[in-house]
């Protein structure tokens, strides 16, 4: 059914298409209406035969969700930034118990210094935890992710992180096909667990492992998320045959065919980036799109064959790793290891706590890339001026104060004078 | 007559126990003996595990598990916080839980335990009833947070805090349930305040309490008829739950493995460890001290109070010690008659 709905709401309705018995919430922006919207499912009796619980934390959230799990239920629950660092422990806890919890992560920028809007940091700093990770373009993206979600994590038995950028997905009102229950149930069958607390068969899960079995243990989980390089298409070819919506895969191509430039990037900046490939391709500009759908696991072949042959690859990412680049380029250059003639990788870091990727600063970065190609990770739209400025004070004074405040006094400065002249 | 009747009655002259709190199966009627003592008992935490010996949270933890188990007729789910009875009872391949038995985390057995009750309501099983426990470290430290979560939300979980006065598993570190001056690895006996500081640490169960949950027990290893008692009355009540056992470690206080039941006795009978009920946010029954003893008699056999025999200063701390006993002994009303008796 198409409508014309919040993002949050979509998701929300999504996963309530779900049939999940166990719902954790604990509020935090971007991700708060989801959750909202479940609780209000539950309290009108619209969702039935689910718990909803109001939690004192992420850690208790996700801690919830791992009991409910472990115990047989269809379990789920929502954050983002500040929010995932706090059920840190818990996240990689759940993924060593091999738990199918489906968590929808609402990106946003981690602190300090504190920032509410949308980048990867969060996502990127659990990429190693052992959990799935799905990335949606749009909310139709996220309705439809949601419900490979459950089916991949249950099938696996491995949980899964939904990835929805703050904001800009989960804030936007946009026009989704909400698909039929009847649907969904066809599609995704009741949680039927590979391990469960039960009194009519006692079992010990989360004993302690030593040295003898624990890299075989890490093993299996590896060997089971390089079993999803297989299951997400597999899965995205069946939704596609039931709701006849091509979304998930592990990743997606657009106008790459002949393009001599690939851009690789994740999430919902996607929608940009094809708005400036068009138009670049008007000006007769060889250029197309990677969109990495599942970052974990990583889809390192197949990536290796679509970039095979390109001259250039410009990784454009919401995030980085201090003192090292980007992670999703990083990820990008070890597909290509060992590739002979493989193409150069141009490393491209954006739209940092919220600041909007426009188009022409798109356009420029892309035709630099072959003009004045850099070295480690170029930052798009970096306010160099007043970095100048703070070094140099930095420089001058030891107790040179806080820098977040800092930069921020020398914007006001800088735009006090504008306005002044 | 039954057997067991009859059996009093010939040991009845010849048993000091009869009439006492501690276990005296022999001389008590089938249905106030101990679960322990039945053949079909489910040996809940069955024996090979690699605990310490004289152990008193795998001897508590056996018997609160068992009655729970009898209860709740073998429909029992434990959640377990890491810990000295995570490590001893499931060192990989081995587990010694003839119970569903889940380990998580350090600082979420309270969270961990709220799911398990909300996945056994919604897949309408609500006769599979869930205990959550941990040590002291778990419980008033780290798994606080959770645990007090847990309490505000009234779920359906009894929580078992098996209380050693520190950080054992980890080599004895002071935790906030460390009694003023004792020693641990992280509160050496030195310096102008030797041991544990006075004036820190905090009473889990009077924070239960002030939880105004259904209900709240302190019990202990010395009294283990007590104990059995009060988990089955836990378990006969629905909503959050607390019972805090006094367990000896006689690793990290430094006692005889033989005095740990002696030490738990004395804790008691001293009054540092007030043996009481609450529910629903007052205070509604307390053990009381059948043979008072000062609280030395209680710290000398531990080698993490010896500092408080040596000279002056630590005769002045062990006043204070006893300023604290006997400032619960009038809290709690732990002299008198037993309601009862």
């Amino acid at each position: 059914m198409l409508k014309q709905v919040e993002g949050s709401h979509s998701t929300a309705e999504a996963i309530a298409l779900c049939r999940p018995e166990v719902i954790c919430a604990y509020p935090i922006t971007p991700q708060t209406h989801i959750v909202e919207g479940l609780g209000e499912m539950v309290k009108k009796g619209d969702l039935k035969n689910c718990e909803f619980i109001n939690v004192e934390s992420e850690f208790a959230a996700l801690s919830v969700a791992i009991g409910a799990s472990a115990a047989g239920a269809r379990a789920y629950t929502a954050t983002a930034s500040q929010g995932l660092l706090f059920m840190a422990e818990a996240v990689y806890n759940a993924a060593g118990l091999g738990l199918p919890i489906v968590m929808t992560l609402g990106n946003r920028a981690i602190g300090a210094p504190i920032n509410i809007w949308n980048d990867h940091s969060d996502a990127m700093s659990m990429r190693d935890a052992g959990w799935l990770q799905l990335f949606a373009e749009s909310n139709q993206d996220s309705i439809d992710l949601h419900i490979q979600a459950f089916r991949l994590a249950e099938e696996l038995s491995m949980p899964v992180m939904v990835c929805v950028d703050g904001f800009i997905l989960t804030h936007a009102v946009e026009r989704v096909d909400m698909p039929a229950q009847a649907d969904v149930d066809a599609y995704l069958p009741p949680y039927e667990p590979v391990q469960v607390l039960d009194p009519m068969d006692p079992i010990s899960i989360g004993a302690m492992v030593g040295p003898d079995a624990f890299t075989e243990v890490r093993f299996l989980q590896h060997y089971k998320q390089t079993l999803a390089l297989r299951l997400i298409p597999e899965f995205a070819a069946e939704f596609k045959m039931r709701f006849g919506r091509d979304t998930g895969g592990l990743l997606r191509a657009y106008r790459a065919e002949d393009a001599e430039m690939l851009v690789v990037a994740m999430g919902s900046i996607n929608g940009t980036i094809k708005d400036a490939i068009d138009e670049m391709r008007a000006d007769g500009f060889s250029i197309g799109l990677v969109t990495i759908v599942s970052f974990r696991p990583f889809p390192t072949e197949s990536l290796r064959r679509v970039l095979a042959g390109r001259k250039h690859v410009v990784v454009i990412e919401k995030s980085f790793a201090v003192g090292m680049g980007g992670q999703l380029a990083n990820n990008v250059d070890l597909a290509l290891r060992n590739t002979p003639a493989a193409p150069q990788v141009h490393s491209v870091v954006a739209g940092l706590g919220g600041r909007s990727i426009t188009r022409a600063s798109l356009h420029r970065v892309f035709r630099r890339a072959i003009a004045q190609p850099w070295e480690g990770a170029h930052f798009l739209d970096l306010n160099e001026e007043i970095i100048g400025k703070e070094l140099h004070h930095v420089r001058k004074v030891r107790r040179s104060g806080p820098t977040a405040e800092n930069l921020l006094r020398r914007l006001d400065q800088a735009a006090q004078s504008t306005a002044a002249e | 007559m039954s057997d067991s009747t009859a059996n009093a009655a010939t040991q009845k002259l010849r048993f000091y126990q009869k009439g006492t709190f501690t276990v005296g199966n022999r001389l008590v009627p089938d249905a106030e003996r101990s679960v322990q003592a039945s053949i079909d008992r489910s040996n809940a935490l069955t024996c090979g595990h690699r605990a310490c010996q004289g152990c008193g949270e795998a001897l508590g933890a056996r018997y609160a598990m068992d009655v729970a188990m009898r209860v709740t007729r073998g429909n029992l789910i434990a959640v377990n916080a890491t810990g000295c009875l995570e490590v001893f009872t499931t060192p990989y391949p081995e587990t010694s839980w003839q119970m569903p038995w889940l380990h998580s985390l350090f600082g979420n057995a309270a969270a961990v335990a709220t799911g398990v009750a909300a996945a056994m309501r919604v897949k309408s099983r609500p006769e599979v009833r869930v205990i959550a426990q941990g040590g002291d470290g778990g419980t008033t430290d780290i798994g606080f947070g959770c645990l007090s979560g847990m309490f505000e939300r009234n779920d359906d979980v009894l929580y078992i805090c098996y209380d050693n006065e520190g950080y054992m598993n980890t080599g004895v570190q002071r935790s906030s349930a460390t009694p003023p001056t004792a020693r641990t690895a992280t509160t050496p006996a030195m310096g102008p305040e030797p041991g544990n500081v006075f004036g820190t640490g905090k009473s889990l169960p009077r924070i239960a309490v002030a939880h105004g949950i259904p209900y709240v027990a302190t019990a202990t290893v010395a009294d283990l008829h007590d104990l059995e008692r009060k988990v089955s009355k836990a378990m006969g009540i629905h909503g959050a739950r607390y019972i805090h056992i006094h367990v000896p470690c006689p690793l990290g206080w430094g006692s005889a493995s033989h005095d740990t039941i002696r030490l738990a006795r004395l804790a008691v009978e001293c009054g540092l460890f007030p043996v009481f009920e609450a529910e629903h946010g007052a205070v509604t029954n307390s053990r009381k001290i059948r043979r008072p003893v000062p609280v030395d008699e209680y710290l000398k056999p531990q080698r993490r109070f010896a500092h408080l025999f040596k000279d002056a200063a630590g005769a002045k701390r062990l006043a204070h010690l006893q300023a604290i006993a006997d400032h619960n002994i009038v809290e709690y009303k732990l002299l008198g008659q037993e309601e009862g008796a």
